[in-house]
């Protein structure tokens, strides 16, 4: 634990990821495409991927329903106002020849993921990473003894070409284009990771994938889909980050998870977008017979996010844990941070844990759906939403939907909403802890059960910016 | 050789005035005993001391080792040497036990706040919750969240031989504890003493002050001190009660 990254040291200084980023030149890019999305627009990106030619007829019948669909009616006008497509870059491939060496990649590519120490964190701690710089996977690497073992993580296009009876299997069918959004992205899907992991494999440590938007005014479209065959494990990071942009970027991701029968899929995602991005994210698991799926959202940055974790229980006995942590920290900031949870077989479980924190203007909310389909007997489902308030400006919602067709589930509840007393932070001063440090730790203190899921590495450099946050924070009120 | 010196306090809250013109002084080593009954402005003397905004200094000094804190934040007073042990001391379930004790030693030692505890850290807070009558369960609880009276005293006084501090203000230490547990808590404060520290602790109860042998006894009453004395006054006050007592004065 003597060892210091540079990351660390940066943040303890008070600068922020964001800030780190910002002091990088942008990359240069090698193919750009820009305005209306069109269908010369789809099978142009379709071509330059080299894709088979159901993966082209997947993206145009997304397409189609992209422009069939209407547009949700609940997301705030400023956001849609600033999702107009036409001006946005929908793909952007870096000038850069994907390796998976780090001494490969050029220094000034290189740079932005030295700044937020990924190299070095994939060293101590994980056992695979990718990392996608705007449309494109530009870094990969497992290491040996998984491959060895059958372990498959590739980018996306490549498992398209390599494993083509394998992704059509699941690619949009455990999220299919339903609406708008995921119709979008299936239209200009671009990166993302592709995992499998044989039956029986447990992976002991995670699998990062890391995301990255340099340049503003972007779409970022990456698919992640983690295929964990019979009994397996694996624990799955993902991590994202910008550089303060001169205008919004938008992301549009989706994360398809199928665990097969007896396995276990942890999926960690810890976004941390700048102020800049409109986050959405399409994230679906389907769990068969006793398989267990795992859901960590922590939704840090962005200036507005839309998340969802949802998984469909298909098959008896299989669980899931849908943990959220939201942070809307800043006037205007609409953080969602749902789960959706479909009991779809007896004897299925669901825990959903959400904890949000709003200040100085923000606004956090839950929105969530618990199923339980007719037949699925002695489901048992308990959501809690705990709300931290940090002052009269900011607002926290809690909005959970229940449906419960089977008379034998157990479906329960608890919402709170708190507010940082007065004496609690007296108390915590007299104990030495300037005002926003007693904020700050009470705040970290709030969503510890869900840092301390976390690998070493992540739960402190997160620890830390959520400091920061709040110190910053402070200073301003 | 560290020195708490109150030089005429007076202090209100919400426009009431508790506390009118106290003065005394404790050094490194001493136990000064504040005796007095409910409502006399004991607590409110320990509030003014450590800083809480609620309390409101009317006029006088609080000199810690030659300076006047008396305008100093909490935090500050903390930093320089002071702290208090609260006699109904504040629930926060989000913050662990042993995440604030590592914060206190952090801050005091110059490093970050969410530093991991050093080892010499963990040792000395696995003694001192046998010392204090706490288990490690308790370490990883939020603080006083779903602590009987009892472990709040243990944890504050856990949290004072932990830190060690110039001058400890103790709030009733002993209210709401089992015989073994005035027991436990009166040598702790003893060692607490004799490693260089000036307590200043109020108490209803003589036991205690039979366990900590206490240097100087103070009465206050209505703000004000009353009397002065030694060990004689708890056992006059024992007898006779404090109404009999204050009426000799």
């Amino acid at each position: 634990m003597g060892m210091r990254h540079d990351l660390y040291n940066l943040i303890e200084d008070g600068i922020t990821p964001e800030e780190v980023l910002s002091k990088n030149t942008p990359v240069r890019r090698s193919v750009e495409i820009k305005g209306e999305v069109t269908k010369d627009v789809v099978e142009e990106l379709s071509k330059i991927k080299r894709e088979p030619d159901w993966m082209m007829r997947l993206r145009l019948r997304s397409l189609e329903l992209f422009n069939k669909l209407p547009t949700p009616n609940w997301l705030p006008n400023w956001v849609l106002d600033n999702i107009n497509l036409e001006d946005y870059i929908s793909y952007a491939r870096p000038d850069v020849n994907r390796s998976s060496n780090w001494d490969e990649i050029p220094p000034e590519v290189r740079q932005y993921y030295e700044a937020l120490n990924i190299p070095e964190i994939e060293a101590r701690a994980l056992m695979g990473l990718g990392a996608q710089l705007d449309s494109e996977i530009i870094y990969i690497n497992i290491r040996k003894q998984l491959a060895e073992k059958g372990v498959v993580v590739l980018p996306m296009e490549e498992a398209v070409q390599k494993y083509p009876d394998l992704v059509k299997q699941y690619f949009m069918r455990v999220f299919p284009p339903e609406h708008k959004f995921a119709a979008l992205h299936g239209a200009l899907w671009s990166g993302g990771v592709f995992v499998y992991v044989p039956p029986g494999v447990r992976i002991e440590a995670p699998i990062e994938g890391f995301f990255l938007i340099s340049n503003a005014g972007e779409g970022q479209f990456e698919h992640t889909l983690v295929v964990a065959d019979k009994g397996s494990y694996i624990h799955y990071i993902e991590g994202c980050s910008a550089p303060r942009l001169s205008k919004y970027s938008f992301h549009d991701g989706m994360v398809e998870i199928y665990a097969h029968e007896g396995a276990k899929v942890k999926f960690t995602t810890v976004q941390n977008w700048s102020r800049n991005v409109i986050n959405f994210n399409n994230k679906r698991a389907i769990a068969e017979r006793n398989a267990e799926v795992e859901w960590v959202e922590a939704s840090i940055g962005s200036v507005a996010s839309f998340v969802y974790p949802s998984t469909i229980l298909k098959g008896e006995g299989a669980k899931t844990e849908i943990t959220g942590i939201t942070i809307a920290n800043g006037k205007g900031h609409v953080k969602e941070n749902g789960a959706k949870v479909i009991h779809d077989a007896p004897n299925t479980s669901s825990k959903v844990v959400n904890k949000s924190i709003s200040a100085n203007g923000g606004t956090a909310v839950y929105k969530g759906v618990v199923y339980v389909r007719r037949g699925a007997r002695f489901a048992r489902s308990h959501v809690t939403c705990d709300s931290l308030v940090l002052d009269g400006d900011s607002k926290a919602y809690t909005i959970p939907h229940d449906q419960v067709f089977d008379d034998t589930a157990v479906v329960t509840h608890e919402a709170y909403t708190g507010r940082i007393s007065e004496d609690k932070i007296n108390y915590l001063r007299t104990r030495g802890l300037t005002e926003e440090e007693a904020k700050s730790l009470i705040v970290l203190g709030f969503i510890s059960d869900v840092t301390e899921g976390l690998p070493f590495e992540y739960a402190m450099v997160l620890n830390r910016v959520i400091m920061l946050e709040f110190s910053k924070y402070g200073k301003v009120a | 050789m560290a020195e708490l010196r109150i030089e005429d306090l007076a202090v209100s809250v919400d426009g009431k005035l508790i506390i009118n013109g106290v003065s005394f002084g404790v050094r490194s080593g001493e136990v000064l005993a504040l005796m007095g009954p409910n409502g006399s402005g004991k607590t409110t003397l320990f509030m003014t001391i450590a800083g809480h905004p609620r309390y409101n200094v009317v006029r006088g000094k609080v000199m810690l080792d030659g300076e006047d804190i008396v305008k100093l934040p909490p935090e500050e007073r903390f930093l320089r040497g002071l702290m208090v042990a609260f006699q109904t001391p504040t629930v926060v379930p989000e913050v662990r036990l042993s995440t604030l004790i590592t914060a206190m030693i952090n801050k005091i030692n110059g490093r970050k706040l969410t530093d991991p505890a050093p080892p010499s850290l963990v040792n000395s807070l696995m003694k001192g919750i046998q010392e204090v009558g706490l288990t490690p369960a308790h370490l990883s609880r939020g603080i006083n969240h779903g602590f009987s009276g009892g472990e709040m005293k243990r944890s504050e006084i856990l949290q004072l031989l932990m830190v060690k501090p110039k001058v400890a203000l103790i709030d009733e230490p002993d209210s709401g504890l089992d015989v073994d547990g005035v027991f436990a808590v009166g040598k702790a404060l003893l060692s607490l003493a004799n490693s260089g520290t000036a307590i200043v602790l109020t108490t209803h109860s003589a036991k205690i002050l039979h366990v900590v042998k206490p240097t100087r006894v103070l009465v206050l009453n209505r703000g004000r001190i009353a009397a002065e004395g030694g060990m004689e006054l708890v056992e006059e006050i024992e007898k006779v009660g404090y109404e009999n007592f204050l009426k000799a004065r």
